[in-house]
């Protein structure tokens, strides 16, 4: 049976002495040693020169973003899901400068794909700029007095983020053994083949060679991580069912008396129930027949500070949500006074409840001190309050309250008797 | 105390609970994502709803990602707000050039840069609307109900698959975070969008399109036919070409396809009144804002019609014909510089025209009211 040919008839795409026409050599025969059919594979590449070889494989070919190929080509892998299935990742060193995030991530959660770095230690399709892989005193078109710096150890940083396989070649000859290693393991693998540029980097370095240049960088030309130990399998939810359960229904059974929306702001102190005691209050509010919508505003500490939540209940559908001033205020604590004094300045009207220990703010509004957190303690004053509401306005019958405090699981952790007004 | 009203039994949700949950009955088979408020809830329920759900170390590697499960035949949704929208921006350029399938749901909230991440806005229309470099349509549905959390999505998906391109669906943070009683069976059926494949006996060239300019589709994980997939310029075949002819015209057709099929995602709300003068235009939670003022003005006796567009890009055509019926046209939106009224009047406006704008807060119908009514 004749091989497969991974690669087309056509001349490779480039310049004289590039190590770029070894890779795709070497990629084909590597290939070719696993049996692989063209279209079983996906090749990605990134962008510079090596990427322009897309048109040379018969393979799949999947051609991206500058530095992002190892991210598509995870998505890919992850899209397929199927070991049978092989993608291999071009990138040069200066992608993987740009998207080395995308490496260290694709490695530590290894998925099934091939990274082969075209190491030429410079950016050969923008003028030679130096890579984060550029070694120590090596000159490029735009760096003329070398680099001041040694570059990235790839294989080492690949082996630690957790790669199946990691390898460093020198771009010569035949590697395709090293090659069909990293394409036969499960899970995340990378070569790092050492190139020089003929273009920029031969010019620069007039008289250097790889093989010493690689040693004289102390990149050590050897495996350096052997292990078929993980490889990605993408999440499968088993358990997916409807997001609109029978949970989210409130059933109308009580009566209200309300003839127009009711805007009611409740601030307090995050830890006290605020947001909690508001959703069963709007639960209780549909309960009785009445429309009800809740937002809640905190700060992005989610744990201190105030809580808030605002609540629109009404006889009509509710269509605009905002509610600028409140009908209705309660303050359950120094933290929610802060927030509430704003809105408290803004009430020319409607009903202010306030704890009884906190100095009331100006407001034009009717302001009732009131023992919130005595009876039920801080943590339950916000669901206290809503009961004076409750009983107070007479809105709905407590009874709805009562039920949806009684269903919820927080009647677990303290007796109704103590939110009752 | 009064009867009850006939309410009986409703659900008290949020929108992001049934944008998730329409998006998966339509057919989206993954989410990938990055948490950002005020997209959070979307990103909450897609991993116990969505088939799968991949949680991404930031916005470039969720488009990157999803990109790849789109070659793979795989139906992607992601959701964010303006910071992660501006790192996706060049990889939805990518998924675009690809002609990839990609519901991208954007939450807005106050900007710029990190703004107030807790605070609503309307401010990003002309962020989507620059996003493809080269002027090119980046597919827009707007949600402007509670109801529309559901059908859009659908539409939102449907246009995905249907146009072979990321298709934005926007929104913003009272839309989706806002719980409230909603009847949910008021909602229809969904029934899944359809992922038609290639099936001629080739050759299959990805790039090539028949009469409606849709190339078909066939992913990357099958053996009949060889795939290419580029975000550079290229031909029929997907070779990168520079700017040869066949090349250029297929960029040409990554607008055309979209204008060409534009009558198939076009939704909009239209309530005319016989011998009104003013026609109000909102969307977005303003929209909620305006469908208030409507009911407030012609309680009054005052005469109002309201166009409420859910496709915003591509403009169609229909909203300025419209317009042109109306000597004024007032356009209601939570931003400084009216970015709708932008988009469909250019910086020249017109002739009776005005807005409602603002920042910060909620747009409310008093201020529309005002507005509309005007010294009457």
């Amino acid at each position: 049976m004749s091989e497969a040919r991974f690669l087309t008839e056509s001349e490779l795409p480039y310049c004289k002495g590039c190590g770029h026409s070894l890779v795709a050599q070497n990629t084909e025969r590597a290939l070719q040693k696993l049996r692989l059919d063209p279209l079983d594979v996906v090749l990605v590449t990134d962008i510079g020169c090596h990427g322009i070889i897309d048109k040379s494989f018969r393979t799949h070919t999947v051609h991206g973003l500058h530095g992002r190929a190892v991210a598509l080509g995870a998505g890919v892998s992850a899209g397929m899901d199927d070991p049978a299935r092989k993608v291999i990742v071009f990138i040069g060193d200066g992608g993987a400068t740009i998207g080395m995030q995308h490496l260290i991530g694709a490695a530590h959660l290894g998925f099934n794909l091939t990274v082969v770095l075209h190491n030429n230690m410079l950016y050969g399709m923008t003028g030679g700029q130096p890579s984060e892989f550029t070694p120590l005193g090596f000159r490029t078109p735009t760096l003329p007095q070398g680099a001041g710096k040694a570059g990235y150890d790839i294989c080492e940083l690949m082996a630690a983020a957790g790669a199946s396989f990691a390898s460093r070649v020198i771009g010569l000859g035949d590697y395709s053994d090293t090659l069909a290693k990293a394409f036969g393991a499960k899970g995340f693998s990378l070569v790092e083949v050492m190139e020089i540029c003929p273009s920029y980097g031969v010019k620069s370095n007039p008289g250097m060679k790889l093989a010493r240049l690689v040693e004289e960088a102390g990149l050590a030309v050897k495996v350096f991580a052997d292990r078929s130990d993980k490889s990605y399998r993408t999440p499968a939810n088993e358990d997916a069912r409807s997001l609109l359960g029978p949970e989210l229904e409130v059933k109308a059974r009580h009566a209200h008396s309300l003839e127009r929306p009711l805007g009611i702001m409740l601030s307090g102190s995050a830890g006290e129930g605020v947001q909690s005691a508001a959703e069963m209050f709007a639960r209780a509010a549909i309960s009785a027949g009445l429309n009800a919508t809740k937002k809640g505003s905190y700060p992005v500490t989610v744990g201190v500070g105030f809580s808030a939540s605002e609540i629109i209940v009404s006889p009509e559908p509710i269509l605009y949500t905002g509610s600028a001033t409140p009908d209705v205020l309660i303050i359950t604590s120094d933290d929610g006074l802060g927030y509430a004094r704003a809105a408290a300045g803004r009430m020319k009207s409607g009903l202010l409840m306030i704890d009884g220990s906190l100095e009331p703010p100006e407001s034009g509004a009717e302001t009732v001190r009131l023992p919130l957190r005595e009876k039920a303690g801080g943590r339950n004053s916000a669901l206290h309050s809503l009961f004076h509401l409750v009983g107070r306005t007479g809105m709905f019958p407590l009874e709805s309250l009562k039920e949806v405090f009684l269903a919820d699981r927080m009647s677990e952790k303290i007796e109704i008797e103590k939110l009752l007004p | 105390m009064q009867p009850k009203t006939e309410l009986n039994t409703t659900s008290f949700l949020d929108g992001s609970r049934l944008i998730t949950e329409a998006c998966v009955q339509a057919g989206a088979d993954v989410f990938i994502g990055y948490p950002i408020t005020p997209a959070n809830l979307l990103y909450l329920y897609a991993g116990s709803r969505y088939p799968s759900m991949l949680a991404a170390p930031d916005e470039i590697t969720t488009l990157q990602w999803m990109s790849g499960f789109a070659a793979a035949g795989r139906l992607p949704v992601t959701a964010t707000s303006f910071p992660g929208y501006s790192l996706m921006a060049e990889s939805i350029n990518m998924a675009f050039m690809m002609e990839l399938p990609m519901v991208i749901i954007l939450v807005q909230r106050l900007g710029p840069a990190t703004g107030t991440a807790t605070c609503g806005a309307q401010g990003d229309l002309s962020v989507i609307q620059g996003t493809l470099s080269g002027g090119f349509s980046l597919p827009t549905l707007c949600i402007s109900s509670v109801r529309d959390c559901w059908q859009l999505s659908v539409e939102a998906i449907r246009a995905a698959v249907r146009l072979r391109s990321p298709v934005v669906l926007l929104t913003s943070k009272e839309m989706v975070m806002t719980v409230l009683n909603f009847d949910t069976a008021q909602l229809g059926a969904i029934r899944p969008v359809e992922k038609p494949r290639y099936e001629g006996d080739g050759p299959y060239r990805p790039y090539a399109a028949g009469e409606d300019l849709v190339p078909p589709f066939l992913p990357v994980n099958q053996n009949r036919f060889q795939v290419r997939l580029t975000a550079s310029t290229h031909d029929t075949h997907g070779i990168l070409q520079s700017t040869a002819k066949e090349a250029l015209n297929n960029t040409r057709r990554l607008q055309a396809k979209l204008e060409k099929n534009l009558a198939e995602y076009s939704f909009w709300e239209l309530e005319e009144e016989k011998g009104a003068e003013v026609l109000l235009i909102s969307y977005d939670v303003t929209a909620q804002a305006a469908r208030e003022a409507v009911r407030e003005l012609r309680g009054k006796g005052r005469k109002v019609s309201l166009l409420v567009p859910k496709t915003l890009l591509p403009v169609p055509p229909v909203y300025l014909e419209v317009a042109a019926r109306y000597p004024r046209v007032v356009i209601a939106e939570e931003n400084l510089s009216g970015q709708l009224r932008t988009l469909l009047f250019g910086a020249a406006g017109r002739k009776g025209l005005s807005g409602v704008n603002g920042m910060g807060k909620m747009i409310s119908p008093e201020e529309i009211v005002q507005e509309v009514a005007g010294d009457e």
